[in-house]
């Protein structure tokens, strides 16, 4: 089975977002990014098709940041074949459109039989990009999806709903897949592999071509205003600790 | 074009998702601000009754034995064609497992615009502004459509349901579009097994995040909890990594909770997190980021490290008992 894994770096959200001068969007200068913990558990579920299957993994991406090899890397050395990345002048705001313009361009040729995405990524308009590429490509998309298993022609997968009911599908391939856990907890890679992999990988790049222009735009963005709506304690744990611990037997939650 | 705001309707196992009243309520009001109507379209199978109970000014109920249970590609070739026919200004789906797999493809096959993760919604001037939540809730953004319709997708708790409405006029069809020769077959629903604890019987939960830093720091949750009479409940990532069992899941795919207190430590309180326990009486986040999105929902907050405070935590409650 020939597999393709869309995978994209987003802003660690840990970090301080800044908004940008002009207030319609982030100072990315600002920012480090991390890949899309979705796109982590997207390629670990190819993987263990890959395993349970045979063929191959190809991980692609559109290097916004200039430092997508890094991602690339890892997901050879967790066992990804191929890495490809789309290159181009992009601005960092890329709309939903042209990103999945981009990404089907890049992945058509692939003649891939199963592709994976996260079910979102963590920044700006979530979780457009798999079912715009469904969309483009002509093929099915379920997604929310915990577990993928091949059979012939197909995949048997499970799609969640809330309060873990799941439904089960069978799709028809060639099919895109929107993956919010794989089955098993994502594997490690040694950060030796991956150094050693950075050294003698070959990634393929891909140039974008001309991308349409975003159907919406954002004309302000902010703070949640409810901010620090929170009473906050400060100190050291064990005084936090007996703050908790008062308020406990307030609920008559702890007994004395 | 129509005025009209056109609500997806989302039922399962023969229930009504209560995001379709809370979107019925808002598509109301602006379908008022623009002198239209707020239709919802229910798709499905001898599903009349459910048709009836939607406080929108009319329903479309499309039934098909093919629309008995949620098929994504049918659900999409239906629905590209009601919004051929219909011509509406807004589009509303849940930002749920149901909507998300429409929304986008719909964007594609009808030209509109989407905007997703949307908590409010209005009309300025006949111009339609949606205000999304991204970044995990850090950040709001408020976006207008390039023309003047478009599609969104709605935050489950974001706006206030219709209630106590009489029943709207239901107006029943067929299928407007084909539905055989379908790539996505439906084959079952699973229902979740039961767990060792129920989560949702607690009176107070111990509830840990990714802050928790790995499976060897689960036990000072547990040593908590234990000391505390009560049991230890995660976000997701904390499941998805195995180091608690997925009954254990607060948020949008894991169980809703209401207990008196909530203590979420090294939770970060993104919106599917939220969604599963923002109805508790009390909620206390302890998370090293004082710009964490918790405690924008949280009574009581501390910034500091839980692995030092749930010992600190533990030992006090142990020596007070
Ligand atoms: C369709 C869908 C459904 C989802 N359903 C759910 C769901 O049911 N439930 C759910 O929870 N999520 C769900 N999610 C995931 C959700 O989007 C978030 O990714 C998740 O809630 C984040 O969990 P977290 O807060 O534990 O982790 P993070 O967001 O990584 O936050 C960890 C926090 O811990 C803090 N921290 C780190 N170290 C420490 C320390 N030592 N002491 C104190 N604080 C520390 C950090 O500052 C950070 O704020 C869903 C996502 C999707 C797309
Ligand atoms: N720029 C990108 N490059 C590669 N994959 C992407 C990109 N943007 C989104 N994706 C994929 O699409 C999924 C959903 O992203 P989004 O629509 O941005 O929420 C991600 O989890 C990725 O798998």
């Amino acid at each position: 089975m020939i597999l393709a894994v869309a995978i994209k770096q987003v802003p660690n959200l840990t970090d301080d977002l800044e908004i940008s001068a002009d207030g319609t969007g982030l100072d990315y200068d600002a920012l480090t990014y991390v890949l899309n913990e979705f796109d982590e558990q997207a390629l670990e579920e190819a993987v263990l098709v890959k395993e349970a299957a045979g063929g191959s993994v190809t991980v692609v991406g559109i290097d916004t940041t200039g430092e997508l090899d890094g991602a690339l890397h890892t997901a050879l050395a967790k066992g990804a074949d191929r890495a490809m990345k789309v290159t181009g002048d992009f601005d960092r705001d890329l709309g939903s459109e042209g990103q999945a313009q981009l990404l089907a361009e890049a992945i058509r040729p692939l003649a891939a039989d199963l592709l994976l995405t996260g079910v979102q990524a963590a920044d700006d308009r979530d979780g457009q990009i798999g079912p715009r590429l469904a969309a483009l490509l002509g093929w099915p998309y379920v997604g929310v999806v915990t577990h993928v298993t091949p059979e012939p022609g197909c995949v048997r997968v499970h799609k969640e709903y809330a309060g873990g009911l799941l439904a089960e599908f069978v799709v028809t391939l060639p099919a895109v897949i929107g993956v919010q856990a794989s089955h098993q907890p994502p594997r490690y890679a040694p950060v030796s592999k991956i150094r050693q992999i950075a050294k003698t990988a070959q990634i393929e790049s891909v140039a974008g071509q001309g991308t349409p222009a975003s159907s919406s735009s954002v004309r302000r963005m902010f703070k949640p205003e409810a901010a620090g709506q929170a009473e906050m304690w400060a100190g050291e744990p064990e005084e936090v600790a007996g703050k908790i611990a008062t308020l406990l037997t307030a609920k008559g939650l702890l007994k004395l | 074009m129509s005025n009209d705001i056109l609500i997806l309707a989302e039922h399962l196992n023969g229930k009504l998702a209560d995001i379709t009243n809370e979107m019925a309520g808002q598509a109301r009001q602006l379908a008022g601000a623009l002198g239209g109507q707020a239709v919802a379209v229910l798709l499905g199978s001898g599903a009349q009754a459910l048709a009836e109970s939607i406080g929108s000014d009319r329903v479309l109920y499309i039934d098909d034995p093919a629309l008995a249970e949620f098929n994504p590609e049918a659900y999409a070739r239906v629905l590209a064609a009601v919004v051929a026919q219909r011509q509406p200004r807004v589009v509303m789906l849940a930002n749920s497992s149901v909507g998300m797999d429409l929304a986008a493809g719909l964007a594609v096959t009808t030209g509109l615009p989407l905007i997703a993760y949307v908590n409010a919604l209005s009309a300025e001037d006949g111009r339609i502004v949606a205000t999304s939540q991204i970044y995990g809730g850090k950040i709001l953004a408020e976006a207008v459509p390039a023309g003047e319709a478009c599609l969104v997708t709605c935050l489950a708790g974001a706006f206030r349901p219709e209630a106590g409405r009489a029943a709207a006029a239901v107006e029943r069809i067929a299928s407007p579009a084909p539905l055989d020769g379908l790539k996505v077959q439906f084959v079952r629903l699973i229902e979740p097994e039961a767990g060792d604890v129920d989560i949702t019987q607690q009176a107070l939960l111990v509830s840990i995040g990714r802050g928790i830093g790995g499976a060897e720091n689960i036990e000072l949750a547990q040593e908590l909890a234990e000391a505390l009479g009560t049991v230890v409940s995660a976000s997701r990532p904390v499941t998805d990594a195995g180091w608690l069992p997925k009954t254990r899941q607060v948020g949008k795919s894991g169980l809703t909770v209401k207990p008196k207190v909530y203590l979420a430590f090294g939770i970060s309180g993104a919106p599917e997190h939220l969604e599963g326990m923002r109805g508790a009486e009390l909620i206390v986040a302890v998370n090293t980021d004082p710009k964490a999105p918790i405690f924008d929902v949280a009574h009581y907050g501390a910034t500091c490290d839980i692995l030092d405070l749930l010992p600190a935590l533990t030992e006090r409650v142990k020596s007070d008992t």
